[in-house]
C-alpha cells in the first residue's frame, strides 16, 4: 500500500480546494459594506450630537456595531452571513461580537453562571488576552526607549 | 460627491482588509479566533509604529471597524496612559480605551444569551 | 472459527431480523428520504437540549426496531449502543429508559460495526438470542462538542463533512428470516499522519483500505465476491482516496463501492463532502441497505463503517488522527 509520505502528497494534491475568487469577492464586498455601515453610524452620531469629539464618536460607533452584531447573532442571521462572507464578517468588530454572543447562547442550557458567563469568552478570550498583552508590551517598549 | 468618495474609500479599504483575512483562511485554514487575533495584533503594530493614524484619516471606518481598530485603540490607550501617569499608566490605559468595546460586548452577549437559544442549522 | 489474524467466521450465523432508522429534517430531504422509517419534523423533539433530543431519538429507534421484529423489550438479552457525545450519554440515557442489559461502546463513527461484530460473537456462542445494535449522532450536539457554537459565522472548509442527525438500530437474532452475518474482521488502528480534523475522509480511508485488504486476504475472497462494499462516512473525497489506496495494491472496488455519507445528502444541500457521524452508517444501513437485501438487489455485501478516534484536545496537542474500521460480511441466502 502507498506509504505515509506518498499518501500525504496524494491528499494534498487531490483535496478539493476553496473557490478562491468567489470567496475573496464576497469577503471584500460584505466586509466593505459592514465598514460603510460603521461610517454611517459615525455620521449619524455627528448629526445628532454635533459637538461629539472624535474619541466619543468612535466609542459610540463601536457600541452600535457590537450591538448590531450581537442582535444579528441572537436572531440567528449572522452565521448565515458568515457562510457567504467568510472573513468579510469575521474581521469587522461585528465578528468579534459574534464570537462572544455565539458561545454564550450555545451554553445557556448549562446555566447562567457556568454556562453563559463562563463560556462567553471561549472564542474571544484569546483576542482580549493578546490585545492587552500587546498593548502592555508596546507601552513597555516606549518606556524603555524614553529612558535613553 | 465628497461624501460618495469618502464612502468609496471606506468600502475599498475595509473590503481589502477582509479580503486579506479571507486569503489567510484559504491559504492556511486558520479558524476565526486565529484570524481575529492576527488582525488585532496587526492593529497593535500599526498603532505602535504610527501608521494607523494616516490610514484612519484616509479610510475612516474602513480601518476602525475591522478588529484592527480595536487593537490600535488598546495600544493608543496604553501609550496615553504612559504619557499621563507613567509606568502604571501602561497597565491602566489599554483596557480603559477599549472599554466601550469590551463592556458592550459583554452586556449584549449576556442579554442575547438570556433571550435567545442557538438554533440548529440546515 | 478464526481465519488468519483478524477475521472470524461464524458457524452459527446471527440474523438481522429487523432494522429501523430515524432521520433528522435535513436528512429527510436528502436522496434516501423514501427509505427512512421516521423523519423528524423538529430535530429538538420538543426537548430542552439537543443532547436530550438525540437520546430521545436513539431510544425511539431501538424501541421501534424491537417492535418491528415482533418482540417485547424484555425478550432482548442485551443492547449494544454508542454515540459521539462525551461518555456516550445519548446511548446511556436510552438504556436508562429501556432497562435492557446494556453494553455501551465507543469507536467514533464506526461504533455501529463494533456493535454488530460483538453481538455476532455473543449470539454465535449460543449465550444470547436477541441483541439490539444501535448508534446515533446529532448535528447540533456534535457541532458544539467537536467544532464551534452553532451561531458562530464560519465557513465549512472544502473537505468538511456534515454530521448526520439520525439513529439506526438493527435487531440481531440467533434464528429467523433476514440478512445473515457470515464473518467479521476486527480492524486495527491505522494512522496515516493526517492532522486536519476537517478532512476526516482522508484520515479514515487508510484504516478502511487496511481492513478490506486483510479481510479479502484472510477469507481468500476477491473484491468481486461481494455485490457491494459499503463504507460508512468517508464522504466524496475519502471514498476517492480509499479507491486509490486499494488500486495501488491491485484491488479495484470502484464499481461496487457505496458510501453512506456520500449517498445520504443531495449535492444542492451544501454539505461539501457529504454526511458523517455515528448515526450516518447505522441509519442508512438499517433502512436503505436492508431494503436492498430484501429486494434482492444485493446478495453479498461487506459493510465497513469508519471511525476517526481523535478528541478535540488531542488535535490541539498536535496529535495526528488515528482511525479504525471493522468489516462485517453480510450474506442473504
Amino acid at each position: 500500500m502507498i506509504d505515509k509520505q506518498e499518501y500525504a502528497k496524494l491528499v494534498k494534491e487531490k483535496s478539493p480546494k476553496s473557490r478562491e475568487i468567489k470567496t475573496l469577492f464576497f469577503a471584500f464586498l460584505i466586509g466593505g459594506f459592514i465598514c460603510c455601515i460603521g461610517e454611517a453610524v459615525g455620521d449619524i452620531t455627528k448629526l445628532i450630537i454635533p459637538e461629539v469629539g472624535k474619541v466619543t464618536e468612535g466609542q459610540i460607533t463601536s457600541c452600535v456595531m457590537i450591538f448590531l452584531g450581537s442582535l444579528l447573532t441572537g436572531i440567528g442571521i449572522y452565521d448565515k452571513i458568515g457562510k457567504v462572507a467568510g472573513a468579510g464578517s469575521i474581521v469587522p468588530i461585528t465578528g468579534f461580537a459574534n464570537s462572544i454572543v455565539s458561545p454564550a447562547m450555545e451554553y445557556n442550557r448549562e446555566g447562567v453562571v457556568l454556562g453563559v458567563m463562563s463560556r462567553m469568552f471561549v472564542v474571544a478570550g484569546p483576542i482580549i488576552v493578546s490585545g492587552v498583552l500587546a498593548s502592555i508590551f508596546v507601552g513597555l517598549v516606549y518606556w524603555i526607549i524614553s529612558l535613553f | 460627491m465628497d461624501i460618495f468618495l469618502r464612502y468609496l474609500q471606506v468600502f475599498a479599504v475595509g473590503g481589502f482588509v477582509c479580503l486579506l483575512g479571507q486569503l489567510l483562511i484559504n491559504l492556511t485554514k486558520m479558524t476565526s479566533a486565529r484570524i481575529l487575533v492576527t488582525f488585532l495584533l496587526i492593529g497593535c503594530l500599526l498603532e505602535a509604529v504610527g501608521i494607523f493614524e494616516p490610514i484612519e484619516k484616509f479610510a475612516g471606518a474602513g480601518i476602525t471597524v475591522p478588529i484592527i481598530g480595536f487593537g490600535s485603540n488598546l495600544v493608543k490607550g496604553a501609550l496615553k496612559g504612559f504619557s499621563e501617569k507613567g509606568v502604571l499608566g501602561i497597565l491602566l490605559g489599554g483596557l480603559q480605551a477599549a472599554s466601550a468595546g469590551v463592556s458592550s460586548a459583554i452586556l449584549f452577549g449576556f442579554l442575547m444569551a438570556i433571550i435567545f437559544k442557538s438554533r440548529t442549522k440546515t | 472459527m478464526k481465519l488468519g489474524k483478524q477475521t472470524y467466521k461464524f458457524e452459527r450465523k446471527p440474523i438481522i431480523i429487523s432494522g429501523f432508522g430515524v432521520a433528522g429534517p435535513k436528512e429527510g430531504e436528502g436522496n434516501l428520504k423514501d427509505y427512512f422509517d421516521k423523519i423528524l419534523e423538529d430535530d429538538r423533539l420538543g426537548e430542552k437540549s439537543y443532547e436530550k433530543a438525540e437520546s430521545e431519538m436513539h431510544y425511539f429507534a431501538i424501541l421501534s426496531a424491537i417492535k418491528k421484529a415482533g418482540l417485547e423489550v424484555n425478550q432482548i438479552d442485551c443492547m449494544m449502543a454508542g454515540d459521539l457525545l462525551n461518555q456516550i450519554v445519548s446511548s446511556t440515557f436510552s438504556a436508562r429508559e429501556l432497562e435492557i442489559p446494556y453494553l455501551g461502546l465507543y469507536n467514533a463513527c464506526s461504533t455501529f460495526s463494533e456493535s454488530l461484530l460483538l453481538a455476532s460473537f455473543l449470539i454465535s456462542s449460543g449465550n444470547m438470542k436477541y441483541i439490539t445494535c444501535s448508534t446515533s449522532s446529532h448535528f447540533s450536539s456534535a457541532e458544539r462538542l467537536y467544532r464551534y457554537p452553532l451561531e458562530l459565522g464560519t465557513q465549512m472548509t472544502p473537505t468538511a463533512q456534515w454530521t448526520v442527525t439520525g439513529s439506526g438500530c438493527c435487531v440481531l437474532s440467533s434464528s429467523g428470516e433476514g440478512v445473515a452475518i457470515d464473518s467479521a474482521t476486527i480492524g486495527k488502528v491505522v494512522d496515516y499522519d493526517i492532522t486536519d480534523t476537517n478532512n476526516m475522509g482522508a484520515a479514515m480511508a487508510p484504516a478502511c483500505a487496511d481492513t478490506i485488504k486483510t479481510h479479502l486476504l484472510e477469507t481468500g475472497r476477491n473484491a468481486d465476491y461481494y455485490d457491494a462494499i459499503i463504507t460508512g462516512d468517508l464522504g466524496i473525497f475519502g471514498s476517492q482516496m480509499l479507491e486509490e489506496l486499494l488500486q495501488s495494491d491491485g484491488i479495484d472496488i470502484s464499481s461496487r463501492h457505496r458510501d453512506c455519507g456520500k449517498m445520504i445528502f443531495r449535492e444542492s444541500q451544501k454539505v461539501k463532502m457529504g454526511g458523517s457521524g455515528a448515526g450516518c452508517s447505522s441509519l442508512v444501513f438499517s433502512t436503505y441497505f436492508l431494503k436492498q437485501f430484501e429486494e434482492g438487489e444485493i446478495k453479498k455485501a461487506l459493510f465497513l463503517p469508519t471511525g476517526a478516534l481523535m478528541s478535540k484536545d488531542s488535535s490541539l496537542q498536535g496529535e495526528t488522527i488515528p482511525a479504525i474500521s471493522h468489516a462485517i460480511s453480510l450474506i442473504k441466502e
